[in-house]
């Protein structure tokens, strides 16, 4: 009986196992999806990724006094539990000397900026204090006191403690509505708070303006997807035309439409419907705010419901029909949740842009329309970058956490964006 | 770290190096404009190099981000007083030698021929701008004339536009309130004065719409959304004259300060951007910027004589918020008080609006 002969193992055409040619193939497919898609990359890493990153770092790292205080942050390192009621003598000649040094070195700007985050009010006591600190003479204290009675502010002493250590969690405690204060952290005045109310009002104002695009955008994307192509076409182009246009160009047009000397006062005066004691209100306020971002932020609610419901069959919602459902029952079961990825990502969409919206309310917010973004700028302008970082990272936090709360909700492969 | 930043910015920075001796920073539009011709066009057909104007809509952080990354592609920033300052106590700047200032077209030494803190220890100035406040001569026929004016709601009713900050509307607000000018910046390092600065405020909160771009003002005054509005001089100077029209400036109660050139710390050609503003800042050249908008030359020799507007006929001189019948209850901005506090009050400010 002849031995059964080994399975011949499977070749390509030039005798090449085919398991291992099949894995070079893949691998070399790979190599190629790699190499596409390196260019974008590395110019995400490069402006999106790396910047990021370092703008949080500078959200809780900042060396101005650490690096050109070296006395005093030592002491300060042997002294951990001082009383910054009562710093000794040593602290004080500690401070004397690095402000000679700061002089100097010209490092007092810096350090007293680094200290006026928490502090305000010091860059202008370090300038004074280190043009005088070599004329100083000891008990340090008492020369110190007699210059500025500032100085043996406890806050003071609280703040350039803090400030002694490069990693800090004070910026995020200032964008938490913390103050320094002579015992320590504590809520700021009533009439001082501001970040935590802008946080909740910026996610407040998104989630309305996120809820009437969409209930403005239904209709349209729906009647996008349904009309007959030459009408549809002219209806998108309607959508589209104002998405092409420049979003400064449509703020200052709602400018010119909504304010009290406004088409829309003028022509409600004309018709008699208004007197013109009583002209509304609708610009450079919270009014003026919803409606310009609702109007600029809607293509992106269209665009994604438009590409989900084009491709609903139409036949689903006559079966639904035929089997007796109520035209109601008939979009609230078979439609409407056939629509639920676009709604989902246009929803994502609307509100995560919203977020970060800056311009717009900046134009037409008037008193109450200011959202967090406009404080991130108000921060860079003044050079306290730190803090626009740890606002801008909160910021992020919150979006993010926003993010995952809807994977966990609708998930996020069920997002269809076009 | 620092190089990959390097490279984004230099990345960023290429198309403002069309291969220019010096690159100037400034914050476009009319501003830009008049310093380009006052001061970029004659510097270099003065010395045959070569000058590029690079826009930005505020100079002091691109200067900051810039040296900071250690690719500085700009030799000359024009920056506020307060930024001036601020940058130059973060060693962020080149320091200025005052010495070596030319002295002014009458011969007085620079040292006596600039106003006071008009040169600084990394700054020239190039111009004093004021925030001044103007109304609409067809609403008011017998306008306003004073501080306290403004704030009058019953003797010139209509609504107000204010810049939406606390710098300028604190100090216009005590003045307005009786505070004199010297006393103002002693009376906002207390917090019964700034709550006083708040309270005056507070009484025509309701009828004030807040502005943040330069242009918005006299866009705001010309539609007819304000009788009255706060605004940078030059701006309604522009609309007044240029577009004729119908505004008039009140000249009191007015806080100014001073425009600076800086140089940021590395530029590449400190020493052409030295000889640069050294040009720009003599007579000759103030007169220049300041014959093509109304901002005042911060040089005695420099007003000496009138001042013809591009137009060629209408005198400068009333214009300027330098001419002294202006200045008799006007308040010079304290940079050493807004860095200090620019931070605490802004939040305050933020804070009081939205309440």
């Amino acid at each position: 009986m002849a031995e059964a002969a080994p399975p011949p193992t499977l070749t390509t055409a030039d005798g090449r196992p085919l398991k291992a040619a099949l894995l070079a193939a893949q691998s070399r497919a790979k190599r190629r999806a790699f190499l596409l898609v390196l260019p974008l990359l590395f110019f995400v890493l490069l402006t999106f990724l790396i910047p990021i990153g370092y703008m949080l770092k500078r959200s809780f790292e900042h060396d101005g006094f650490a690096a050109s205080a070296p006395a005093v942050v030592a002491w300060f390192e042997a002294n951990p539990g001082f009383d910054p009621a009562n710093p000794p003598e040593e602290a004080y000649a500690a401070l004397v000397q690095d402000l000679a040094r700061m002089q100097e070195e010209k490092t007092t700007g810096i350090a007293g900026t680094r200290i006026n985050y928490s502090v305000p009010g010091t860059i202008s006591l370090f300038k004074k204090g280190a043009r005088e600190a070599k004329g100083l003479t000891a008990p340090f204290r008492e020369s110190l006191v007699a210059l500025d009675a500032t100085w043996a502010k406890p806050a003071l002493w609280r703040g350039m403690a803090s400030a002694s250590n490069v990693y800090t969690a004070e910026f995020y405690k200032v964008a938490s509505d913390l103050k320094l204060t002579d015992d320590g952290w504590a809520r700021g005045e009533d009439n001082e708070r501001i970040y935590l109310y802008l946080f909740a009002k910026t996610f407040f104002v998104s989630g309305l303006i996120t809820v009437i695009c969409l209930l403005l955008a239904f209709p349209v994307a729906h009647l996008l997807a349904t009309l007959p192509m030459a009408k549809s076409s002219l209806l998108m182009i309607m959508v589209l035309l104002p998405f092409w246009t420049s979003l400064l160009v449509r703020t200052t047009a709602w400018i010119a439409l909504l304010q009290e000397q406004g088409i829309v006062n003028d022509i409600l005066v004309g018709l008699g419907l208004i007197t013109e004691d009583g002209r509304l209100t609708m610009m450079y306020n919270m009014t003026g705010t919803i409606v310009a971002m609702t109007h600029v932020l809607l293509p992106f609610m269209v665009l994604p419901l438009y590409s989900v419901m084009k491709v609903i069959p139409p036949s689903y919602a006559r079966a639904a029909r035929s089997l007796g459902a109520t035209s109601w029952t008939t979009f609230r079961r078979v439609y409407l949740p056939q629509t639920l990825p676009g709604i989902a990502a246009g929803s994502l969409l609307v509100f995560i842009l919203a977020v970060g919206y800056y311009i717009t309310p900046a134009l037409v917010g008037g008193a109450d329309g200011a959202l967090i973004s406009n404080m991130i700028a108000a921060n860079m302008k003044n050079s306290n970058w730190s803090l626009a970082a740890a606002v801008a990272g909160m910021l992020l936090v919150a979006i993010l956490a926003l993010y995952w709360l809807y994977d966990q909700l609708i998930g996020i492969d069920r997002l269809k964006l076009g | 770290m620092k190089r990959i930043l390097t490279l984004t910015t230099a990345l960023v920075g290429l198309a403002g190096m069309a291969q220019a001796d010096i690159t100037v920073m400034s914050w476009g539009g009319s501003y830009g404009a008049a310093q380009n011709e006052g001061h970029l066009q004659p510097w270099a057909a003065k010395t045959g190099n070569k000058v590029t104007m690079v826009d930005a809509p505020d100079p002091a952080p691109a200067v900051k981000a810039m040296v900071e990354a250690g690719n500085v592609t700009v030799d000359v920033a024009s920056v506020t007083y307060a930024d001036a300052a601020r940058l130059c106590d973060e060693g962020l700047l080149e320091p200025i030698d005052a010495a070596s200032l030319p002295a002014g077209a009458d011969g007085t030494p620079a040292a006596e021929d600039f106003f006071p803190g008009a040169v600084t220890e990394c700054g020239v100035s190039t111009d004093i701008w004021a925030n001044i406040y103007a109304y609409d001569t067809s609403k008011f026929p017998e306008g306003p004339t004073t501080a306290a004016d403004f704030f009058d709601l019953a003797k010139f009713p209509g609504k107000r536009a204010l810049i939406k900050a606390a710098k300028a509307n604190l100090e216009f607000a005590l003045i307005a309130d009786g505070v004199a000018p010297a006393d103002v910046y002693a009376t906002l390092s207390t917090p019964e004065g700034v709550d006083r600065a708040f309270a005056k405020l507070d009484t025509i909160k309701s009828e004030v719409v807040w502005w943040e771009a330069g242009a918005q003002p006299p866009q705001l005054l010309a539609d007819g959304e304000v009788v009255m509005a706060t605004a940078y001089n030059g701006r309604i100077f522009a609309a007044a004259i240029e577009e004729n029209k119908p505004f008039q400036i009140v000249w009191d109660g007015q806080t100014y300060e001073n425009e600076m050139y800086v140089v940021p710390k590395g530029a590449p050609n400190v020493e052409q951007a030295m000889d640069y503003i050294r040009y720009a800042t003599s007579t000759e050249g103030l007169r220049g910027q300041a014959s093509l908008i109304s901002y005042g030359p911060p040089r005695k020799s420099a007003n000496a004589e009138p001042i013809i507007y591009k137009d060629g006929k209408t005198e400068m001189g009333p214009h300027l918020p330098t001419a002294p019948a202006n200045m008799a209850n006007a308040l010079q901005t304290s940079s050493e008080f807004w860095v200090d506090h620019d931070a605490e009050l802004n939040e305050r400010f933020q804070a009081w609006l939205a309440q």
